[in-house]
């Protein structure tokens, strides 16, 4: 994770020794991460190890046990209620399971964000939201469809709208291409390049995945995490940091398994893991 | 005097065990049987853990007396701050206030009717039974037509409004409003609290309305009571002040009954079991608060009435 000066200066988030525990258990330790703006980053690594709760931590939506996280050089722990609410605004989040919300029709759901914060006419948020729609290729009927009528590609296209109709500077993707069938997962990945593409490559993103097609086809950035329990107490839990071609030449065993999918000894691992806690 | 120890030691150290034992079906998912149960420690070290675990008891109960107490602080923070848009209050309202009307009339109905069977022998033996509209009307403005209009919140709306919010809370939808710049507080929270607290009393006033009128209907037309001396009774000794009373206590309900059905909600652990554990545990509760509120408010309005009106009321 070395940085030069000059790109510091531009960093849009800016994660400073991150430290997040539940009760007792640590989940991240450490974590500095730096991301410039316009970038575009992956973040691997296998179930369970905190690249969810990473991502949250980067909105302020989990707050850290210590360290801090900047955005655009504000500290979000610092920052009460309605700051936190004005900073929001220059986020899109696409949750993994869409997170709709299921009272609202899709075209509620996608105008929700510019209702909240412009004042815009209903003729023109009609439009806005129409447009965005389209962009993400669903047609003028979904919109007074209710979420729960939707099929999981679908519901995944309005929440990509939904995060998108802003503008916002940073877009985080939380698994976006999982449990999508593999042409629908492409159409994703086509959707986040040409966000991308159609803001002059002024959009920040930050995408969680697990899908190395998406890591490699999207990212110029890639990081890895690996489960702080499987680390010893000195390890960093980024085990890398670099740009996607470097990734199939990595040194690294725990990364070549994870891009190659190998289980290798974890299976025999796991096993030994629950024997030792007496099963 | 050993036996009185170790006897001692075990209820002391049983807790612990169990605990223990717990925790680690938890973790694994399953029990582990009797086979690995830990061999017997000292005294010394039973004592720490009696005092380890009463702490995290004591510690725990603070944490989360702490929690709820900020998060009334929050909703009235936004409530005074800022108003919620119609959009949100009016399905809100019409929850509280349109769907719950039925089933409180109902109720109000039945426990006038159920006033009136119970007492009606006892003061029939008294040749006291024209004084029944006192009683019937007193018990059901004073006590019974607020705190069972607030038990049929709590359990209609309270536990739903613990389970919607679970399942947001669970689908991340709670998540999604705080990642698009809308206060959760604000936007869920403070529109629930505002119809619950609004609209209590209208509720109370119709489970009042309902169970006059059924306990007159029961003892008026049913067991034939003279129906002159039946109001006659009742207006001399049911006045506004009991009527309001009645009323005042039901807004504390009210706010109670959503504060802790939001807070449960909001709280909700992973998964369906999580969502039907936030909606029992809001009704529980909500009910368990509504009933020491309840008893608190009495001695509070009764210290007030005979401060005005030393001398009281005899229905005899």
């Amino acid at each position: 994770m070395t940085v030069s000066p000059t790109s510091s200066n531009r960093s849009l988030v800016d994660v400073h020794n991150l430290h997040v525990s539940f009760d007792t258990q640590d989940v991240l330790r450490d974590v500095t991460l730096r991301v410039r703006r316009g970038e575009t980053v992956a973040i691997i690594g296998e179930s369970g190890c905190g690249k969810t709760v990473l991502l949250k931590s980067i909105i302020g939506l989990i707050r850290p046990t210590s360290g801090s996280v900047h955005f655009d050089g504000n500290d979000l722990a610092s920052l009460n209620d309605r700051e936190l609410t004005q900073q929001r605004a220059r986020f899109g989040y696409v949750f993994q399971n869409a997170a709709l919300f299921d009272s609202l029709t899709v075209g509620q759901n996608v105008a929700f964000p510019l209702r909240q914060h412009r004042g815009y006419s209903p003729a023109r948020v009609r439009d806005l939201v129409l447009t965005r729609l389209a962009m993400v290729g669903l047609p003028d009927s979904v919109v007074s469809q209710k979420p729960a009528e939707l099929s999981g590609g679908m519901r995944k296209r309005v929440g990509l709208a939904r995060a998108l109709i802003m503008n916002p500077e940073l877009i985080l993707y939380d698994e976006p291409t999982t449990g999508l069938d593999p042409i629908m997962s492409d159409v994703i990945n086509e959707l986040m390049l040409r966000t991308k593409s159609e803001n002059e490559n002024d959009v920040t993103s930050i995408i969680v995945t697990h899908d190395m097609r998406t890591a490699h086809k999207v990212a110029d950035r890639i990081i890895m995490v690996f489960p702080l329990s499987r680390l010893e107490p000195d390890e960093p839990q980024l085990i890398f940091d670099g740009a996607p071609e470097k990734l199939d030449h990595c040194a690294d065993r725990r990364v070549s398994q994870f891009i190659n999918g190998e289980a290798g000894e974890r299976l025999t691992e796991l096993q030994q893991a629950s024997s030792a806690r007496g099963l | 005097m050993l036996a009185v120890l170790e006897v001692g030691w075990w209820f002391a150290v049983t807790p612990a065990l169990s605990r223990r034992e717990r925790e680690k079906e938890t973790e694994l998912g399953m029990s582990t049987g009797t086979a690995d149960r830990r061999p017997r420690r000292g005294l010394a070290e039973g004592m720490h853990e009696v005092v380890v675990d009463w702490g995290t008891v004591a510690i725990e109960a603070v944490v989360s007396v702490g929690d709820l107490v900020l998060f009334c602080m929050r909703i009235l923070s936004w409530m005074f701050t800022r108003m919620p848009r119609r959009e949100t209050l009016l399905p809100n309202f019409y929850q509280v206030g349109v769907m719950s009307l039925p089933v409180v009339a109902l109720t109000g109905t039945f426990i006038g009717m159920v006033l009136a069977v119970q007492s009606f022998w006892q003061f029939r033996e008294l040749g006291l039974e024209t004084r029944l509209g006192a009683v019937i009307n007193m018990s059901l403005v004073r006590e019974l037509g607020p705190v069972l209009a607030a038990t049929m919140l709590a359990g209609r709306v309270g536990s739903a409004m613990a389970a919607e919010l679970g399942t947001m809370r669970v689908t991340e939808q709670i998540d999604a409003l705080a990642s698009m710049g809308a206060n959760p507080i604000h936007y869920l929270v403070v529109p629930r609290f505002l119809a619950c607290l609004f609209l209590i009393p209208t509720l109370t006033v119709m489970a009042d309305f309902m169970g006059v009128v059924g306990g007159y209907f029961f003892t008026v037309e049913i067991l034939g009571i003279d129906k002159h001396h039946y109001w006659h009774n009742s207006q001399q000794f049911v006045g506004v002040f009991d009527l309001l009373s009645g009323i005042f206590k039901s807004l504390f309900f009210g706010a109670a009954i959503a504060m802790i059905s939001c807070y449960r909600g909001f709280h909700c652990l992973p998964g369906a079991e999580g969502v039907g554990r936030a909606a029992t545990a809001a009704f529980v509760y909500s009910f368990v608060m509504i009933l020491i509120l309840d008893l608190f408010l009495g001695v509070l309005i009764n210290s007030v009435y005979y401060t005005f009106w030393p001398e009281g009321v005899s229905f005899l």
